[in-house]
C-alpha cells in the first residue's frame, strides 16, 4: 500500500537548512522554490511531495492534515499554541532567541506596558508570568521602530545577532525562550502512516545527531 | 449586520443533508437496540455541577452557562452527553451494583470552542455507554459496537489506536510526580514533544530508572510490538503497569481474532481525558480524514460524583462525521405525484393509498400554466382516465 506524504516548508532559512536533513532521509526536492513558481514540489521519492507556504501557515496545514509533516520555528509554534500537533524532533537549525528588547539604560515604566510584537500570545504569556498587565500592539514587521516613535515601551521579537536592534539604539533585555526549528507531525497521520513517518523521523533524527 | 448568518461553528441542515442524517440516525438507533442498548434523551440544559464536576475543568471551559432565573443557580448547556448518561445510570435507574446497564444517546451538544481547529461547535453527538461491568468483556463489546457504527457509515478500513491510562497513572505514581510536575509532563506528552521531555527530565533531577521511563513513554507508539518494548522498559513501575500492558495485550488478541482486517496501533502516552479515564482509551481513524472519527474509553470513577460509583465504558462520535464518511448526501430527486385540487372522494382515497405505499403525493396549489409539474416538485400527475384516478407521467 503506497501512502503519499506531504511535507510543509517555508522558503528561506528554514528551507535551506532543512534540505540536508531531508537528504539524509533520502528525500531531495527536484525543483528550486526560489526560481520555480510551483507551490507543490516533487521529490526524488514519488510518494513524497513538498509544499511551500508561509511559515505561520505551517502549523495550520499540519493541524488540518493538509500536510503530514512540517518544519517550523518554535516561535511560530509557541504563538500557534501547538495543540493538535506532535512536535517530535528538534532539528537544531535556524537557532535564535525570543526576547524582549527596549532602550538601553531606560527602565520600563511602572504599570501597564505597551508591547509591540507579532508574537501576541507569547508576549501575553511571558508578561502574565511576571504578573504584569500589558497592552499588546500587533505589528507584522519592523518591530524595532515601535519604541523609537513612541508606539510601544518595548518589543518582543526573535533575536539572532542583535544587529538590527543595536542599529536602532535598542538592546535585547529579557530572555523568553530559545528558538530552533521543530519537525511537527499531524496526529492522525502519525497513526495512519506510522511506518513511513517513523522511518523519516528516525533518519532525520540521526542526521541531526550526526551534526552535533 | 447580516443577522441571518449563523454564529461560527453552528450548523444546520437543509432537506438533502437532513434526510441523510435522519436515515443514518434511524439506522444507528436500530443497531443499538439490537445490541440491547436503551435509548435515552437527556435534557438540553441542567445544573452545571452535574455536567462538569465529573469530567474535569476542560469540559467546564467548553460549557455555555446560563442562570436559572427561578433560583439563581447556574445551568449549563450540555457540551458532552456522557456525564448526563452517567448521572442517569447512577441516579435515575435502580440497578444492582453489578448489574450491567446499556444506554445509548444521540443529540446536539454545544461547545464554546470546537475541539478541533475550524470544527463544529454544535456536533450531533452519538454514542453508547455500558455501566456496571469492569473488565475486558465490556470494553470489547463497546469497541465492537463502535466498529459496527462505522460500518453503518460504510467505512470498511479502520485503524484503532489504543492506549491505557493505567500506564501513565502507574508511571506517575511510581516516579512520584507532584501536581505541577504532572501538569508539565502531561502538556509535553500531549504534543509528544520529545525534546522538551528530555530537557525537563534532565533538569528535574530524577534518578536513572525514573529518567529512563519518563523519556521512554512518549516514544512508545506504533504497531503492536510496542507492548513488548514497554514490558521491558517500563518494568520498574511495578505491577499496575504490568497489569495494564497485559490487559492491552489480551484485548488486542481478542480484537485481532474477531476483526482480522482491523488495523491496530498503540499509543501508550495517550493522555487525553486523563482527568476521568481510568482504563483503556482509544480512537478510530480512517484514511483521508486528518482527525479521529470516533473515540472512547473506560471511566470507572465518574459515578462517584453522583454518589454511586459504577464501572463505565463507552464511545462517542459525531453523526455529521458519519454521514460525511458515507458520502451519500444526494440532491433530493423530483419524484412526487401531483394531485389536482378539484377532485372527489375517490381521489382522496387514491392519494391516501399512494402515500401509504411510500409515494410522495403533493396537492396542486397553482394552475399548470403558471407553475409546471416539475416546478411543483413532481414528475407525475394524478389524472382521471376512463373513470378512474391514475398516475400518469407528466
Amino acid at each position: 500500500m503506497t501512502q503519499t506524504i506531504t511535507i510543509a516548508l517555508s522558503k528561506g532559512r528554514i528551507y535551506k537548512e532543512t534540505m540536508p536533513l531531508l537528504k539524509a532521509a533520502g528525500i531531495e526536492v527536484l525543483d528550486d522554490p526560489e526560481t520555480s513558481r510551483k507551490l507543490i514540489l516533487d521529490t526524488t521519492n514519488e510518494n513524497i511531495k513538498v509544499v511551500i507556504i508561509r511559515a505561520t501557515d505551517v502549523p495550520t496545514y499540519v493541524e488540518y492534515g493538509a500536510a503530514d509533516l512540517g518544519v517550523i520555528g518554535k516561535d511560530v509554534l509557541m504563538e500557534h499554541g501547538g495543540h493538535g500537533l506532535y512536535e517530535m524532533l528538534d532539528l537544531n537549525i535556524a537557532c535564535c532567541k525570543l526576547m524582549t528588547a527596549g532602550f538601553k539604560d531606560t527602565p520600563l515604566p511602572e504599570g501597564q506596558l505597551k508591547v509591540a510584537t507579532k508574537f501576541v500570545n507569547c508576549a501575553k504569556d511571558f508578561f502574565s508570568g511576571q504578573g504584569r498587565q500589558i497592552e499588546v500592539i500587533k505589528l507584522y514587521g519592523s518591530m524595532e521602530l515601535a519604541p523609537i516613535v513612541g508606539l510601544a515601551d518595548c518589543i518582543v521579537d526573535v533575536v539572532d545577532t542583535g544587529n538590527t536592534l543595536r542599529a536602532n539604539g535598542l538592546v535585547p533585555q529579557e530572555h523568553i525562550a530559545d528558538i530552533s526549528s521543530r519537525l511537527v507531525v499531524n496526529k492522525a497521520s502519525m497513526k495512519m502512516k506510522h511506518t513511513a513517518l517513523q522511518g523519516i523521523l528516525d533518519k532525520v533524527s540521526a542526521a541531526v545527531g550526526a551534526r552535533k | 449586520m447580516k443577522y441571518w448568518l449563523l454564529p461560527d461553528g453552528i450548523n444546520e441542515s437543509l432537506p438533502a443533508e437532513a434526510k441523510a442524517l435522519e436515515a443514518m440516525r434511524r439506522e444507528l438507533l436500530d443497531v443499538y437496540r439490537g445490541w440491547g442498548y436503551g435509548f435515552v434523551m437527556p435534557p438540553l440544559v441542567e445544573y452545571l455541577e452535574s455536567l462538569s464536576i465529573a469530567m474535569g475543568s476542560q469540559l467546564d471551559v467548553q460549557t455555555f452557562k446560563i442562570t436559572d432565573q427561578t433560583n439563581g443557580r447556574l445551568m449549563g448547556v450540555r457540551a458532552d452527553i456522557t456525564p448526563q448518561v452517567a448521572r442517569i445510570d447512577s441516579h435515575r435507574m435502580s440497578q444492582l451494583p453489578n448489574q450491567p446497564n446499556r444506554l445509548c444517546y444521540m443529540g446536539t451538544v454545544l461547545r464554546t470552542k470546537s475541539e478541533e481547529a475550524g470544527g463544529s461547535r454544535s456536533p450531533i453527538q452519538v454514542g453508547a455507554e455500558l455501566f456496571g461491568h469492569e473488565g475486558i468483556e465490556s470494553d470489547f463489546e463497546v469497541i465492537s459496537l463502535m466498529l459496527e457504527t462505522l460500518k453503518v457509515a460504510d467505512v470498511e478500513k479502520v485503524l484503532i489506536d489504543l492506549g491505557h491510562i493505567g500506564i501513565l497513572r502507574s508511571l506517575i505514581a511510581s516516579v512520584g510526580l507532584d501536581t505541577d510536575q504532572q501538569a508539565a509532563y502531561l502538556d509535553q506528552l500531549e504534543r509528544k514533544s520529545i525534546p522538551e521531555v528530555d530537557q525537563w527530565v534532565s533538569e528535574s533531577g530524577f534518578d536513572k530508572s525514573a529518567t529512563d521511563m519518563l523519556c521512554c513513554l512518549p516514544t512508545l507508539h506504533g504497531d503492536v510490538s510496542v507492548l513488548e518494548t514497554a514490558k521491558v522498559k517500563l518494568s520498574a513501575a511495578g505491577s499496575d503497569m504490568a497489569d495494564a500492558i497485559e490487559y492491552l495485550q489480551t484485548l488486542i488478541n481478542r480484537l485481532q481474532s474477531t476483526f482480522p482486517s482491523l488495523a491496530i496501533s498503540l499509543d501508550l502516552a495517550d493522555m487525553r481525558g486523563y482527568a476521568y479515564h481510568t482504563g483503556i482509551v482509544y480512537a478510530a481513524y480512517v484514511e483521508g480524514s486528518g482527525r479521529e472519527v470516533a473515540r472512547g474509553g473506560r471511566y470507572d470513577g465518574i459515578g462517584e460524583h453522583f454518589g454511586n460509583a459504577r464501572p463505565a465504558t463507552g464511545f462517542s462520535t459525531n453523526l455529521r462525521t458519519l454521514v460525511r464518511l458515507k458520502g451519500d448526501v444526494a440532491p433530493l430527486a423530483i419524484e412526487g405525484i401531483l394531485a389536482p385540487f378539484e377532485g372527489d372522494a375517490e381521489l382522496s382515497s387514491k392519494v391516501a393509498e399512494l402515500r401509504s405505499q411510500g409515494e410522495i403525493v403533493i396537492s396542486q396549489l397553482a394552475p399548470l400554466d403558471q407553475l409546471t409539474v416539475k416546478e411543483q416538485g413532481c414528475s407525475r400527475i394524478l389524472a382521471k382516465q376512463s373513470g378512474e384516478w391514475q398516475v400518469v407521467t407528466a
